[in-house]
Formats: C-alpha cells, sequence, structure tokens
C-alpha cells in the first residue's frame, strides 16, 4: 500500500471521526434527498412554478381575459395552443393565470388554517381545563359537517356580496379573498388536533418546568418551544394541506362558489367545461384537470418525502 | 364500557348542539329565503311582510333557532320554502336513492382495493407494486370531477358519436322505476366514485398489512414453517384489517350524505345534489334538514365505531 493512499484514507477516517454529528435539520435533510419520489415531486412542482412564473411575465392578464367571439371554442391550433373556450377566451392564457389564482389561493389558505389549527390545539391542550373541552367539541364539531357541505354553507354565507379587490395594478374578483376564507376557516380542524396531541405529550416535558421556573412567560414558552417542537408536524400537514386547498378551490369554483370570472382559476375553468363537454370540447376540461391532477401530485409526493424525513421512525434510505 | 358510552353520549350531545349552532347560522344568513319573490310582480311589499310574518322570519334569530330546535327534534324539520313540501319527506325521498348508489361504490371499492393493497404489500417494491402505487397516488391527487366529466365524454357522448352501444349520461329524462334503466344510469357514477375511492383505500390497505407482515409474530408464524398462505391470511391479515375497521365505520355516515359533485354531474337524485340545488336557492330548512342528518350520523357513527373496535381487537380496553 502506497503511503498516499494510506495518507488519504486517514484523512477521510479523521473527518469522519472529527466531523460534527449531523444536525436534527441536516439528518431531515438527508432523509429528504433519498426520497426519489419526492425528489420528482420538487421537480415537477418547480416546472409548473417556472410555467406559471415565467408565464405571466410573457402573457399580460389581459390577454387572459380577452374575448374573441369569432374564434369560441376552437380547438388546439398554432393561435391558440390550448383552445379556446366558450368565448374565445384563450384557454393558455388563461392556464398560467388561473394557475397563479389557484396557487395563491392554496398557498394563503394554508398559512390561515395552519396559524388557526396551531392556535386551538396549542392553547386547548396548553390551557387544559374547560378551555380545552371548548376548544375540542367545537373542532369535533366542525369535523363532523360533511367538508364540501361546510365549504358551501361557508361559500354561500361569506360570498353574499362580492367586490372587486386591486392588488399592484391588477384587478381581481373580491371572491378570491373569500376563498381563501372558506378554505382556510374548514380545514384547521385536522391540524388542531395533531398540534394539541402532541402538546399535550411536550407539556410534561422537563425543559418545559425548567422555562417555566425561569419565569418564562406563557406566550414565550408557547412561540419560543411548544410550537417549534412541533413544526415538523405542522410542516408536514400543511404540505399535504396545499394539496388539499388546491382540490378544495377547485372543487368550490367548479360548483361557481369559489373565484368568480372573469378571473380565472383552474377550478372556474372546469365549471365551464362541463357544460360544453356534451358538444365534445375536451380541451376546455383535459388542460386545466391535468394541470390540477399535477400540482395535487407533486405536492403529495412532496408530502410523503417530508413526512418520511421527519418521522424518527422511518429509518430506511439513512 | 358503558360508563364509557355513557360519558360519549354526552359529549357528543354537546357536539351536536354546536353543530346545529353552527349550521343555522351559517344557512339562515347565507341567503334570504324570500329572494325567488324578489322579482315576482305579484307580490306587493305588504304581502312580502305579511309572508316573512307568517313563516316566522322577522323574530329574533335565537327565538328562530330555538323554534327549528324544538320542531327538530320532534322531528320535524320544517317545510321547504321553494317546494313547500315537508323536508323530513323530501329527504326519505332521496335518500334511498343515495343509499344505493354509495353503497354500491363502497362494497366494490373494499373489495377491489382489499385485493390490490394485499397483492402490493405481498410484493413490496415489485413492478406490480411500483404501478398500483403510482395508480393510487394519481388517484389520489385527482378531482372527481375530473373522472366524472371524462367518462362521460367518453362513454355516454363520444361512444354515442361513434356508433357503439353508450351509457347515458342523466341529462336525458328517464325512469327510476325501471330497474334495467337504474343500473345502466348507476354504472358511471358508481365507476368514478369507485376509481377515486380505491386510491386510497388501497395505499392504506398495503399500509396496513406491511406494518403487520414485519411483526414479531408473523415471523414466528413463518419459521414454524407455516406456508405463505396460512400466514398472510389467518395471522396477518386478521390484524391488518383493525385498522380498516375504523375507516370504514367512519365512511359509513359520509355515504349519507351522498356524492354532491358526482350526483350533480350525472343527475343522480340522490341527497348531494338535493342539498346542491337547495343550497343554491338559499332554502335553508332544506339544507339545515340535510346537515343535520348527516353530520349527526358522522358523530353516532364515531361512538359506534370505537365501541364495535374494542369488539374486533380485545387488546383495546375503553376508559
Amino acid at each position: 500500500m502506497s503511503s498516499e493512499s494510506l495518507a488519504s484514507d486517514i484523512a477521510i477516517l479523521k473527518t469522519e471521526i472529527i466531523a460534527p454529528p449531523l444536525t436534527p435539520q441536516q439528518l431531515i435533510l438527508r432523509r429528504f434527498s433519498k426520497h426519489r419520489l419526492a425528489i420528482w415531486g420538487m421537480v415537477g412542482f418547480g416546472l409548473l412554478l417556472l410555467f406559471i412564473i415565467v408565464g405571466s411575465i410573457l402573457v399580460t392578464d389581459k390577454k387572459a381575459n380577452e374575448v374573441d367571439l369569432m374564434a369560441r371554442l376552437s380547438p388546439p391550433n398554432q393561435l391558440h395552443w390550448m383552445g379556446t373556450d366558450s368565448t374565445g377566451r384563450d384557454i393558455f392564457a388563461r392556464m398560467i393565470h388561473g394557475g397563479q389564482i389557484s396557487l395563491i389561493v392554496g398557498f394563503l389558505s394554508v398559512i390561515f388554517s395552519v396559524s388557526v389549527g396551531a392556535v386551538v390545539g396549542g392553547v386547548a391542550a396548553y390551557y387544559g381545563g374547560w378551555v380545552d373541552t371548548v376548544l375540542m367539541r367545537f373542532t369535533e364539531a366542525m369535523l363532523s359537517i360533511p367538508s364540501l357541505f361546510l365549504l358551501i354553507v361557508l361559500g354561500k354565507y361569506l360570498g353574499k356580496d362580492v367586490q372587486t379587490i386591486t392588488v399592484f395594478g391588477h384587478s381581481y374578483s373580491g371572491s378570491v379573498a373569500i376563498v381563501i376564507v372558506v378554505i382556510g376557516a374548514t380545514s384547521w380542524m385536522y391540524l388542531a388536533r395533531i398540534v394539541r396531541a402532541n402538546v399535550l405529550s411536550l407539556r410534561e416535558m422537563d425543559y418545559i418546568s425548567a422555562s417555566k421556573s425561569l419565569g418564562a412567560s406563557d406566550v414565550r414558552i408557547f412561540f419560543r418551544h411548544l410550537i417549534p417542537n412541533t413544526m415538523g408536524a405542522i410542516i408536514v400537514s400543511s404540505t399535504l394541506g396545499l394539496a388539499g386547498a388546491i382540490l378544495n378551490e377547485a372543487y368550490v369554483s367548479f360548483l361557481g362558489l369559489g373565484v368568480q370570472p372573469p378571473t380565472a382559476s383552474w377550478g372556474n375553468m372546469l365549471t365551464s367545461a362541463q357544460s360544453f363537454i356534451q358538444r365534445g370540447a375536451w380541451w376546455m376540461w383535459v388542460f386545466p384537470s391535468l394541470f390540477i391532477i399535477i400540482t395535487i401530485l407533486c405536492i403529495n409526493l412532496i408530502g410523503d418525502g417530508l413526512r418520511d424525513a421527519f418521522d424518527p421512525r422511518s429509518t430506511r434510505n439513512l | 364500557m358503558w360508563a364509557y358510552i355513557a360519558r360519549r353520549s354526552i359529549q357528543a350531545l354537546f357536539t351536536l348542539l354546536i353543530i346545529t349552532v353552527l349550521c343555522f347560522i351559517l344557512t339562515r344568513l347565507s341567503a334570504d329565503p324570500l329572494a325567488q319573490y324578489a322579482t315576482n310582480p305579484n307580490m306587493s311589499a305588504a304581502d312580502k311582510a305579511a309572508l316573512r310574518e307568517r313563516l316566522g322570519l322577522n323574530q329574533p334569530m335565537p327565538v328562530q333557532y330555538l323554534k327549528w330546535l324544538g320542531l327538530a327534534l320532534q322531528g320535524d324539520l320544517g317545510n321547504s320554502f321553494f317546494s313547500k313540501q315537508p323536508v323530513a319527506e323530501m329527504i326519505s325521498q332521496r335518500l334511498p336513492n343515495t343509499l344505493k348508489l354509495m353503497f354500491t361504490y363502497e362494497i366494490i371499492t373494499i373489495i377491489i382495493s382489499l385485493f390490490l393493497g394485499i397483492l402490493s404489500a405481498v410484493r413490496q417494491y415489485s413492478m406490480l407494486d411500483n404501478v398500483i402505487t403510482t395508480f393510487s397516488f394519481i388517484g389520489f391527487s385527482m378531482p372527481i370531477f375530473f373522472i366524472a366529466l371524462g367518462a362521460m365524454l367518453i362513454f355516454a357522448v363520444k361512444f354515442k358519436e361513434w356508433g357503439f352501444p353508450y351509457l347515458p349520461t342523466g341529462a336525458d329524462i328517464w325512469d327510476p322505476k325501471d330497474p334495467i334503466e337504474y343500473i345502466k344510469h348507476m354504472i358511471l357514477p358508481v365507476s368514478c366514485l369507485v376509481i377515486i375511492g380505491t386510491a386510497g383505500y388501497a395505499r392504506f390497505i398495503r399500509t396496513s398489512v406491511l406494518e403487520v407482515l414485519g411483526q414479531d409474530y408473523v415471523r414466528t408464524a413463518r419459521a414454524k414453517g407455516l406456508s405463505n398462505r396460512v400466514v398472510l391470511y389467518k395471522h396477518a391479515l386478521r390484524n391488518a384489517a383493525l385498522p380498516l375497521v375504523t375507516i370504514i365505520g367512519l365512511d359509513i355516515p359520509g355515504l349519507l350524505g351522498g356524492a354532491l359533485v358526482t350526483e350533480s354531474v350525472y343527475a343522480w337524485p340522490g341527497m348531494g345534489r338535493l342539498f346542491w340545488e337547495y343550497a343554491q336557492r338559499g332554502d335553508f330548512p332544506v339544507v339545515l334538514g340535510i346537515l343535520l342528518i348527516t353530520s349527526s350520523a358522522v358523530v353516532v357513527f364515531t361512538i359506534i365505531t370505537d365501541v364495535v373496535y374494542t369488539f374486533v381487537d380485545p387488546r383495546i380496553r375503553l376508559t
């Protein structure tokens, strides 16, 4: 054995021995990057974001809402890559801007539902007693109403009068904001239960008693110790929640209670497809559905990878 | 055990009370029940006020709620504003259709997904498992209206165009009393529901079978020299089926509410469509009635599932 290779072996050994142990975050990252399907999900979702971001720079939202009755219901051609809808609007342009709306609705409603869920679950577990009883009965009541029914009823309730809102010079139907609230308000319950269960066990830990005896306030303990320690569960369930939110947007918009035209969303593009599918306008149905499916699939794959990565019991691929 | 059931029932009553308040506020305030008369030239403002008075809509909300609750507890869910029929009667007309559709779907789904789930667990990471996993992931990510509209396009519209024997869309008028017509109209909605349902169930069964197959007692059974077949069906499957009891138990009340989107797309005369039609009109007695029945079913079945679970799995003790 040459002295050179021996030296390099020693160098490797040294780094292996001396290298500090991986932090939990590094372990999670490593586990996640070994999850092949999740990486594919990331790639797919990245491409999708690229399509929407680059697309909205190249294609204006004016083009997406441009009505051309002469070209109505035309199948895909060079001018309209994905065909046109019943009023001659270009589906390709609407896919881009509809995607923007669908993703924004998804992200914001997840933020909404995660905040509500974390606070409700955390407060219920931390204070216990009648606070816990009342909050958990309320959570249970919300969970007992079939979710689509709840979405519809809440959508009707909040969607009585809709105004147009203007953000950065683009005007959107106020229904976008309503949909975010409706989806957020109907999907925080599972997370509340998960957070509650986690906090219940964390509450008894020594380091919580330690910070209590050092005089830390409830608020500090809550946000500094309890929430960060349930972050894994929160991240996983909000990723899967994002998929659910986008799907829910599609459902409520499909039923005509969601994002109102002319503002496009993948869901409401399908509403109009429903009446024209009998006449064979397949492109009105295929493209929005395909994008919804791919988006949800990618997010679900990422969520699956995250769940495996955060779950210390799943030791495979480590 | 009985103490547990009693305690859970009291909790459930409390939950149900919250449900009724919540639903009442949301449905009662979401739309004006007299909106359908807004454009009616034969109704003067005085007529409308009189009608409002007669229907009790001018009373304070808490009074309206208590009156509705009092009647609902006696089984009277009020009358629809639109069809003028008693809500309980409307629901009992629609319920059999929904139950036929949903139970057919549930049974077919369980059979297919048991088969697929066990198959992909036993041959974990094989080609077959990968195919089944991929399909269940895609099915899981699919909104039901995608399949519903697609199936309608292909099997109803295009098949008719191409001169093949085609399935009815539901848009045409049909007689629900004719059993052959009935089954024909059921094929497409049931298939759509089965595809989506199987995706979730099969994945779930795969996970729970895999979990059981990795346990010590299965290894012991194998070490004793039992055949794979006996190990799987006599030892593993019994325990793997336990979580399935919970899932099915919690899904059954959901069947009552029907499949809103599928029923609407295929014009199936069930509960989901009834809910949707009357929710659009803001006809709150109907909407409230359906909400009350379906969510009570969920609450009751949650308790039943927990109790049944102790019979199938004696290791669990309710306290």
